[in-house]
């Protein structure tokens, strides 16, 4: 099974680089682009076949490591 | 007095961090982060780096290598435990000190000297500084900028755990204090029980020779006169 994890910042979470790709966006021409905020995508291949374990072991792991849930939000995709 | 600094692959202040509390006529080992014990000391240092290369975020990684398994029990149980720029990241990736460090608003690597500003002093790890004394010590990270929600933020405040602050020094402009764009000009803050410190800055590059400012000296002399 695979799964993807999806991290975002936090919304109140001050997001400088966001904020550069808006302006770099705007410097192309790309006019009417509001607000941007960058995130990261973790893709992982599970030996778990049975989803509802699957989600709470990456539940676990979001928790535990990969997203920092002080300033991140994080959302769980799975794939069989 | 003996200070344990731990190592992580990309940790690259160590020795100037022995060399500091050397100098203020402590001892000093290296601890490596694969152990399992951090070696019998008064003071568990954390320094500066990059460990692990930043993967994911500042400190995530180093903060579950085998040894913080111990440092956290042990800081847990009392032991004083200082965390200086990389290690203030991994103190707080490991949750032993409040809220997170983010990218630089700027989004460029600072590495210049502040000043700081000791608005709360918490025995023994701000050493001999008295509250409002203002040090100048450099600063070099990409990620120092502190945030806490509204919440920790008024905690901090209210049981008096910032204990270091962004602040001008003499003749520069207030818009140049703060050079990470750090919620209320944070540098520095402490855990509950006053036995953890976590701050950006690197005190112990202004201690000695060939460095541009003996600041904090104070800082280091009262921690090794206090825990020897």
């Amino acid at each position: 099974m695979k799964a993807r994890v999806h991290i975002t910042l936090k919304h109140g979470v001050l997001d400088p680089q966001g904020k550069a790709i808006g302006h770099a966006l705007g410097s192309l021409g790309f006019e009417g682009v509001g607000d941007v905020r960058q995130g990261k995508v973790i893709e992982l291949e599970l030996a778990e076949t049975d989803e509802a374990r699957a989600r709470a072991e990456v539940e676990q792991m979001c928790q535990k490591l990969l997203a920092n849930t002080v300033i991140e939000n994080y959302a769980i995709e799975l794939q069989a | 007095m003996k200070a344990a600094i731990v190592v992580f692959p990309g940790t690259n202040r160590e020795v100037d961090m022995k060399d500091a509390f050397e100098r203020a006529g402590a001892s000093a080992v290296m601890a490596w982060h694969g152990d399992a014990e951090v070696p019998d000391c008064d003071l568990i240092v954390l320094p500066g780096g990059f460990a692990y290369g930043d993967y994911l975020r500042c400190g995530a990684m180093a903060a579950h290598s085998p040894i913080m398994k111990d440092v956290v029990k042990k800081a847990n149980a009392g032991q004083p435990v200082l965390g200086v720029c990389n290690g203030f990241q991994i103190l707080i990736e490991a949750r032993l000190l409040p809220g997170a460090l983010l990218k630089n608003a700027s989004l460029a690597f600072v590495c210049r000297d502040v000043h700081l500003r000791l608005d709360h002093a918490i025995k023994p790890l701000t050493g001999n500084l008295v509250e409002g004394d203002v040090i100048r010590v450099p600063v070099a990270h990409g990620d120092g900028n502190y945030f806490a929600d509204v919440e920790t933020l008024k905690r901090l405040e209210g049981e008096g755990r910032i204990a270091f602050r962004y602040v001008a020094g003499p003749g520069e402009a207030e818009s140049r204090a703060n050079p990470n764009g750090s919620t209320a000009d944070i540098a520095g803050i402490v855990n509950e029980k006053g036995n953890v410190l976590g701050m950006m800055p690197h005190p112990e590059d202004a201690t000695g020779p060939r460095q541009q400012s003996l600041d904090a000296v104070p800082l280091f002399a009262g921690i090794v006169e206090a825990l020897s």
